[in-house]
């Protein structure tokens, strides 16, 4: 029978790692990912995790290294960081994707440092936009529990074969409880059949090195070291691109098996059906803009939400199917692309600028290093993009909204300059 | 041009064929780098704990040279074309049974011979 248990994100991680077995599993403590390699430790020590090897690393770097190999040598695994942990790990992330290993791990997404803060914004996940990463936002501890179980048979795919982040939120779901249903072993095992892996390092009569240099050009040997680096590159892009739609069938099939779904796996819409102005975000950013949608629904403005569920592969078509009838689009970004703007505004742009309808897109920056968001800022920032939305100066302005500055506080006051 | 079939089911192929890139043990762009040498590992094979138990039982030198150069067989033997001489078997041996020794005091080691 299924479980029903009160469990913070963190733990919801845990259980969904005991839920498929993880075989190995690495990591290093940073705030706020901690619990959720404690308790898979505290799994192991008391026998319930029977089959899995839990590695003691002095570092993040050696953490993501020991589940590379643990990997390349057939295993399931596991690891889990957070912000200044998850760029120490920055070099084998690409390795891991480079080698196409199917492994997943979570980021409870914390503010990067200079300054140290250790409260949530996204700015961390979204640093490891361009290694390779299969990339998942989610919105609630059973989402969580649930996306790392969808995230296994995706990675291990074998017409997918990337490794996969799944991101919550640092402290609003890392440390909160939330009601997360665990899943029979049984029933999993079902849903997630075991791995096959590509890469067998542990055939030692048929010894190989893995990623051996790869000349520029394409070099055929009959040893290997075969195609290029650049064909392994596309191969990997091409990877991404088709993965979409694995993405969407298994989270068609995760909702036979178990009965929830996150819209189809991609984005999750909220009240988008008529809306003339729709809310673009993820993460806990989506969450709080839920009750911003009911609130100014009663004002009688027609908005809806778009929570994007996966961030890579970027789903565009998707993207233009949702937002073909929008007249707005607002973008709240907890992370900055520094010297641009918000990395989802701009994303979002670049993927709708071909599309035959494209509404005006309005990015605000929110919330960074855990600054609390309140609805009010948003339904702000909403009434603010509405009555500007046709002011050709403000579209081409190009300077970034803050949201929750409190700059008067420091003593910065506009009419005293 | 719009990608045709034909063009997705090879992009999808190449996905799905073109995961990782591995290679045999094969003679390099630097060819003989068992030259680059100064230190040569050797066995004192009355130590070696594969010859003592007569089985493939210990072999960490085999299954730490990052090399590929010792040998999974009783008595582990070196390739002395490739072996760089890093020194790593020596350390792991749980035996002591592998001494490095001077490539100066070394005696002339033609060939792939092994051993001592």
């Amino acid at each position: 029978m299924p479980e029903r248990k009160v469990l913070t994100g963190n733990h919801a991680a845990a259980y969904a790692c005991k839920s498929v077995g993880v075989e190995v599993v690495a990591a290093y403590p940073i705030t706020p990912q901690s619990p959720v390699v404690e308790k898979i430790s505290e799994f192991v020590e008391s026998g319930e995790l029977p089959n899995t090897q839990f590695v003691t690393v002095e570092s993040e770097q050696s953490a993501i290294s020991a589940v590379v190999a643990a990997s390349q040598m057939g295993a399931r695994v596991f690891t889990a960081s957070s912000a200044n942990g998850l760029a120490y790990m920055y070099e084998i992330l690409c390795w891991a994707a480079g080698s196409r290993l199917p492994l997943v791990m979570c980021i409870a997404t914390r503010a990067l440092g200079a300054p140290w803060s250790v409260w949530t914004d996204h700015q961390d996940a979204f640093s490891v936009r361009d290694v390779g990463f299969i990339q998942q936002f989610v919105e609630s501890n059973q989402e969580a529990y649930d996306t790392v179980l969808m995230s296994y048979r995706v990675a291990e795919d074998p017409r997918v074969y990337l490794p996969a982040f799944v991101s919550y939120d640092g402290y609003i779901l890392s440390h909160t409880m939330m009601s997360v249903q665990i899943e029979d072993d049984d029933k999993v095992r079902e849903f997630l059949p075991p791995l096959k892996p590509h890469i067998h390092l542990t055939d030692f009569e048929n010894v190989h090195s893995v990623n051996p240099v790869t000349p520029p050009g394409l070099t055929v040997r009959p040893e290997g070291n075969t195609p290029g680096y650049y064909e392994f590159r596309y191969s990997m892009q091409k990877a991404h691109e088709y993965a979409i739609e694995v993405i969407e069938e298994v989270a068609k099939e995760f909702e036979t098996k178990f009965g929830r779904a996150y819209g189809n796996g991609i984005y999750k819409p909220y009240k988008a059906d008529d809306a003339e102005v729709l809310i673009f975000a993820v993460g806990s950013v989506a969450s709080e803009s839920r009750g911003v949608v009911d609130t100014l629904r009663d004002e009688g403005i027609k908005i809806g939400l778009i929570s994007l569920k996966l961030y890579r592969p970027f789903p565009i078509q998707h993207l233009r199917k949702a937002f073909n009838k929008a007249k707005l689009v607002v973008v709240f970004d907890r992370d900055v692309g520094y010297g641009m703007e918000g990395i989802l505004a701009a994303e979002l742009k670049s993927a709708l600028y071909a599309a035959d309808h494209r509404p005006i897109i309005r990015g605000f920056i929110v919330g960074l290093g855990g600054r609390d968001i309140t609805a009010d800022q948003l339904i702000n920032g909403v009434k603010k993009a509405i009555e500007e939305q046709d002011n050709r100066e403000v579209q081409l302005d190009t300077h970034v909204d803050f949201i929750g500055l409190q700059l008067n506080e420091l003593g910065f006051k506009k009419e005293e300059i | 041009m719009v990608r045709t079939e034909q063009d997705i089911k090879l992009e999808k192929k190449v996905s799905q064929t073109i995961l990782a890139s591995q290679q045999t043990p094969a003679v390099g762009e630097a060819g003989h780098t068992g030259e680059w040498r100064t230190k040569r590992p050797i066995l004192h094979t009355e130590k070696c704990l594969v010859v003592k138990t007569g089985k493939l039982t210990c072999n960490l030198c085999w299954l730490y040279c990052p090399e590929n150069t010792v040998s999974r067989s009783i008595p582990p033997k070196f390739n002395y074309d490739y072996c760089k001489g890093c020194g790593i078997c020596a350390t792991e041996c749980p035996a002591h049974a592998i001494e490095m020794i001077s490539e100066k005091e070394a005696p002339s080691c033609e060939g792939n011979e092994g051993g001592n």
